[in-house]
């Protein structure tokens, strides 16, 4: 369709000016072609901007309105300080930062001295620094080859020709992984790689076809318990154009992406899922998606191959129904979800080497 | 409880822009927050700014469907204000403990967020309008921002007729649609 004529459809849609038949007409449309429908899904994101964009303009002109009457008035004070009342209350105002300012200086100078003294001591010692930081960097290299052959050697390193699998996350700890169902049907060993290369042995906990999600324990005496997941899950539904970021293992390495939510619902309309705007890639599956304060929001399920970056999440709160139905079944502990995140306010370099050691590429055979 | 009843009746008349309700909670609430910024190293144009963002932050807050204010309106300004005032020291990096009042504060921290959240997706449409170009931007803005009709607008600015206006119209939302998801995409 003509994305003029689309436009205008659009508009008259969301201002309700269609006829019924016009608008059931517009709606199969929709249903049956998800190009226009990603289409529908930003323009009236973008209706929506438009119109928050009119609303706050128009109440920020009263509040200058009605400040312009009340300064008037005297209510909203605005003398200027002059003279030597002004001098007074800059000093005030800045003092602490002068203050700081002035230690600093001191503590420069000081440093600076020092350097100039100790100038040929010092060159010396930076260089023996760094072989002493080269010969740790050895011994631990071996020491780290070492451990990973010990444990590992007796029993399994890498699975047999493992067919690809794709992503997962832990959710707890002391090895519950959650990945999706359809990467681990079919496969009689689960494996379970981290990012520096380490394979796990793991086994299935419980599944969830509704929602293709999967719960795994991994098996291996080789993986240690890591306390402290730095992201949480979030029981509450996202918001629509929230900014998202997703990592997995669309290859041997993992990668990073970035998107947003486009729409509340999956597929044709599947209440647990999401549509996302992010570029994925097979191997993604399973991977979580993280929104800016590092809550995970989703689990990446799949994505429509006919249309450019729509791709679908399963929603974060079906990870809680699935634990529920796992503890029924008795036999597993409680699995322990993290509740909050440490990754708020942070550079998304820095959440996105966080969260990294705890996404694992699943593979199987 | 009629208290919170009243301020809750109060903030509806905010959500539909009603003067008298700014002014009245202006000058209710006014006083208060100025003599908190001065105390605090502010000046009293700062002052001003900090109310008109709380101002902001609690018009957001009266749109939102099936909002209720569960403190003191007085008590939700304060805190507001004196959140949004310690932000701003730390960005202007004025170092300061806050002298403060006997006032009782509430948490806010998560509404401030959502505010800023707003107000990011409102400077970046602003940017995406401001780009867009000349006559795009003052027919955008006549028709969406301003809420002018589409006769109006054709006279206004020499179209033949509603229609050419109307085509025209919608080749600028397309530009400004392009302009703002690849800013949205980009940038937080």
């Amino acid at each position: 369709m003509d994305e003029l004529l689309l436009i205008e459809a659009v508009e008259r849609y969301l201002k309700g000016e269609m006829s019924a038949q016009e608008k059931a007409f517009f709606e199969d449309i929709r249903k049956n072609n998800p190009a226009v429908d990603q289409m529908v899904v930003e323009h009236t994101f973008l209706y929506h901007e438009l119109d928050k964009q009119s609303n706050i303009k128009a109440y920020k002109h009263a509040l200058f309105e009605v400040e312009t009457k009340l300064a008037e008035e005297g209510i909203i004070s605005q003398k200027q300080l002059n003279g030597k009342a002004k001098v007074v209350f800059l000093w005030k105002k800045y003092k602490r930062s002068i203050a700081v300012a002035a230690s600093i200086a001191v503590l420069v100078s000081l440093f600076t001295t020092g350097l100039i003294i100790s100038y040929n001591n010092r060159t010396k010692q930076t260089e023996i620094n760094r072989l002493k930081r080269e010969i740790i960097e050895d011994t631990r290299r071996e020491l780290g080859k070492f451990k990973a052959a010990q444990p590992a050697a007796p029993k399994q390193v890498i699975p047999e020709n493992p067919k690809f699998g794709g992503t997962g996350f832990l959710i707890d700890g002391r090895g519950y992984v959650v990945t999706n169902a359809h990467v681990i049907e079919r496969m009689k060993n689960i494996y379970v790689e981290n990012n520096k290369g380490e394979y796990f042995r793991a086994s299935l906990v419980g599944t969830d076809l509704n929602s293709d999600l999967a719960v795994l324990k991994i098996s291996d005496t080789a993986f240690k318990t890591m306390p402290n997941l730095p992201y949480s899950i979030k029981k509450s539904n996202a918001e629509l154009g929230e900014q998202i970021f997703t990592l997995g293992y669309p290859r041997n390495e993992i990668v990073y992406g970035q998107g947003y939510v486009s729409a509340k619902s999956g597929d044709q309309g599947d209440s647990t899922a999401y549509q996302l705007s992010v570029s994925v890639n097979p191997g993604n599956s399973g991977g979580p998606v993280l929104n800016k304060n590092g809550e995970i929001i989703g689990i990446i399920t799949s994505k429509n191959m006919t249309a450019d970056g729509v791709v679908f999440a399963a929603k974060s709160k079906n990870v809680f129904r699935l634990l529920e139905a796992v503890k029924k079944d008795g036999d597993t502990a409680i699995i322990k979800v993290p509740a909050t995140t440490s990754l708020k306010g942070l550079e998304r370099e820095q959440q996105v080497k966080k969260v990294e050691d705890y996404v694992f590429m699943v593979v199987g055979n | 409880m009629s208290n919170y009843q009243q301020e809750n009746e109060l903030l509806k008349g905010l959500a539909v822009n009603d003067k008298q309700v700014i002014e009245a909670i202006y000058r209710d609430n006014y006083p208060m927050v100025q003599a908190f910024i001065l105390n605090n190293n502010g000046n009293s144009d700062e002052a001003r700014d900090i109310f008109q963002e709380t101002m902001i932050v609690l018009y957001e807050k009266a749109i939102t469907e099936g909002f209720e204010l569960n403190c003191q309106l007085k008590t939700y300004i304060y805190s507001v204000c004196r959140r949004l005032w310690l932000k701003r020291l730390q960005q202007l990096q004025r170092y300061s403990s806050l002298v403060e009042n006997v006032e009782d504060s509430v948490p806010v921290e998560e509404d401030i967020e959502k505010h800023e959240k707003h107000n990011n997706d409102f400077l970046l449409m602003e940017s995406a309008l401001n780009k867009i170009g000349e006559p795009c931007k003052s027919l955008l803005d006549a028709y969406y921002i301003q809420k002018k009709n589409m006769q109006e607008i054709a006279a206004e600015f020499g179209y033949t007729n509603a229609d050419n206006a109307k085509t025209q119209k919608y080749k600028c939302l397309l530009r400004l649609k392009k302009l703002f998801f690849a800013q949205y995409k980009n940038g937080q």
